[in-house]
């Protein structure tokens, strides 16, 4: 079966970020940008099903502005087959990516999907889970690990009280969690080989999609600053503080 | 129109979240219901109908609610929303993994993590880790909202809402439970302790997690960690304190050997009092910390303890 990942550009997850002096976001020029974290796992896990004969092809989609190429290229390079960029300047919510991504997945069949669990900018966590949604597919949040067999996928979770496996039947949806995988660095050589492999560029209309966003930003703030506090010299003098002054033990 | 809490439950009782879900949507209009779901949830329905504000329950019986698969959950949830505004679930991860299924069924986007209700129709939240707070605008009639418990005070008091069963939409037929391995812990729950004391790479091993647990039981705390010691297999996942682990913001926060990134700083910086052991004193950690002791772990930890332990 085809497997389609889905990569995001975000801000690399070392940057400190600025919130902009006018309030309506956050400050993204000349800062670095990378593939979201999470995404990274899922590239990674697509790969090494590929490696077991569990996948005959890896597709890498994303959708943004056109520096969005850099982020598939860093999946190719990573050994994912091809690319399919949907390329658009609007802003994107999660809602409208999942429907570009379900026009993706009418047009390219696979019998896999994967997904970060949660994209670092945002923070929604809701892509995978409305893919699954607007597919009528099964869905496997929050993987820690994957095995499949006979057209069902297991899939054990990361959840509140520690780990949950479930059954789920193929086509599905799979968002990851940190666990599930290490993704690898690309080699020099698949650097340059990730040139060649071919990236096809879409446009929203084209997919028949609306991607208008339905939750308007009013404004972009910091959060409140903490005040750094003092440091104590010895234990005997934070069980005081903590006591006394603090009241918290 | 009315607002229509979804709550997890474990067959006996509904989370303690649940009363925090409550309190927001209590914000987001005045007739609050909440939908039990399971199968022999009788139990959890008169929990959630013993939360003070809470209108009516709905008790749905259904073979295949009984392991909180979203592909069952979610339709029963749709044919119930046109009846309601808002659509609220406790951002934890049975709401995170039912209510975009939710949203995308009805066509709507989603809120998440909102941390406050600024009007029925606008809420805060935090995008990049809790570096920015956002002030959104939903434009969707039936408006799906996951909720940051620790951000709203539970309500308090009881109620004797009506419970009206309903019935199931049956099993989608997509997923099944297999099981559980939940991790033991006779110590309080880390979103709702009073007390967390959190473990990072510093410990060094699963073995000498021991010690934070001595601690942990003297002060009545929960455990919790960074994910570097998660990684490490040092403890189990869901002890993962942060970003995209969990949100604590309990009285007090003792971070031991835990460096502060700001992944780690998203799920405690909103504690009231935050104590940092390090023996790195320029660790990020001391910059949010109330207090903090530059030194080893080792010697302070078992001195901390005894120190405690003797009042
Ligand atoms: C996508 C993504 C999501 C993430 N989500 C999370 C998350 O939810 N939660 C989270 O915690 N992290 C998260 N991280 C990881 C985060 O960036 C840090 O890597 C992690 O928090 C570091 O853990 P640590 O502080 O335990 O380890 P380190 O950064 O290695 O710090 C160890 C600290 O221990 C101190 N130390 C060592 N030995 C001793 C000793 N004997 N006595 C006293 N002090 C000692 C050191 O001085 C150091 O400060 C995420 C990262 C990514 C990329």
């Amino acid at each position: 079966m085809k497997v389609l990942v889905a990569v995001k550009r975000v801000i690399d997850y070392n940057v400190k970020i600025r919130v902009k002096a006018d309030n309506t976001g956050v400050e993204t020029a000349n800062v670095k940008m990378s593939m979201n974290p999470f995404d990274e796992i899922a590239v990674e896990e697509a790969l090494r099903m590929k490696e077991k004969g569990l996948a005959t092809e890896v597709i890498a989609f994303s959708a943004g502005p056109v520096q969005c190429q850099e982020t598939i290229r860093t999946a190719l390079a990573m050994g994912a087959d091809r690319g399919v960029l949907v390329q658009t300047d609007a802003e994107l919510q999660p809602l409208a990516v999942a429907k570009l991504l379900k026009a993706v997945v009418d047009k390219e069949q696979p019998g896999l999907v994967i997904v970060g669990k949660q994209a670092i900018d945002d923070d929604s966590n809701q892509t995978g889970q409305m893919l699954a949604a607007l597919l009528g597919w099964s869905q496997g949040t929050f993987a820690n690990k994957l095995n499949f067999a006979d057209g069902w996928a297991e899939v054990k979770r990361e959840v509140d009280g520690g780990l949950e496996n479930i059954k789920i039947k193929l086509p599905a949806v799979i968002t990851t969690d940190l666990r599930l995988c290490e993704p690898r660095y690309a080699s020099l050589p698949n650097i340059m080989k990730a040139k060649k492999k071919p990236i096809e560029v879409l446009a929203p209309d084209a997919l028949g999609v609306d991607v208008a966003p339905r939750i308007k930003t009013l404004k972009v703030e910091e959060p409140p600053k903490r005040k750094a506090g003092i440091k104590v010299k010895t234990v005997a003098e934070l069980v005081d503080k903590l006591r006394n002054e603090a009241g918290v033990i | 129109m009315a607002i229509l809490v979804v709550a997890a439950h474990d067959g006996k009782t509904v989370r303690a979240n649940v009363a925090n879900a409550v309190a927001a949507a209590s914000q987001m209009g005045s007739d609050v219901h909440v939908l039990v779901a399971g199968s022999n949830a009788g139990d959890a329905a008169k929990s959630a109908a013993a939360i003070q504000g809470v209108a009516k329950v709905l008790q749905a019986e259904d073979a295949a609610y009984g392991n909180w698969l979203a592909e069952d959950i979610a339709p029963l949830v749709v044919k119930l929303a046109p009846n309601y505004s808002h659509i609220v679930m406790a951002a934890d991860s049975v709401g995170k993994n039912i209510a975009p299924r939710v949203a995308a069924l009805l066509d709507v986007a989603q809120v998440s993590e909102a941390i406050q209700v600024v009007s029925p129709d606008t809420f805060v939240r935090p995008i990049y880790a809790g570096n920015a707070m956002a002030t959104v605008q939903s434009s969707d009639k039936i408006k799906v909202v996951t909720i940051r418990p620790t951000n709203f005070k539970a309500v308090v008091g009881s109620g004797s809402a009506a419970i009206e069963q309903i019935g199931g939409t049956g099993g989608s037929g997509l997923s099944s439970f297999v099981g559980a391995e939940l991790s033991k812990s006779e110590r309080p729950e880390l979103t709702s302790a009073k007390i967390v004391i959190s473990g990072g790479r510093g410990l060094a091993s699963g073995e000498n997690f021991k010690m934070l647990e001595k601690l942990a039981d003297v002060m009545g705390a929960g455990l919790g960690a960074s994910r570097a010691a998660v990684d490490a297999g040092y403890v189990p996942n869901d002890y993962q304190v942060g970003q995209t682990g969990k949100v604590v913001a309990p009285d007090l926060y003792i971070a031991i050997g835990i460096s502060g990134a700001i992944q780690h700083l998203a799920g405690m910086k909103d504690s009231k009092t935050i104590v940092a052991i390090n023996k790195d004193e320029e660790a990020p950690i001391f910059q949010v910390a109330d207090y903090g002791i530059v030194g080893d772990l080792f010697q302070i930890v078992p001195e901390l303890t005894a120190a405690v332990e003797k009042k």
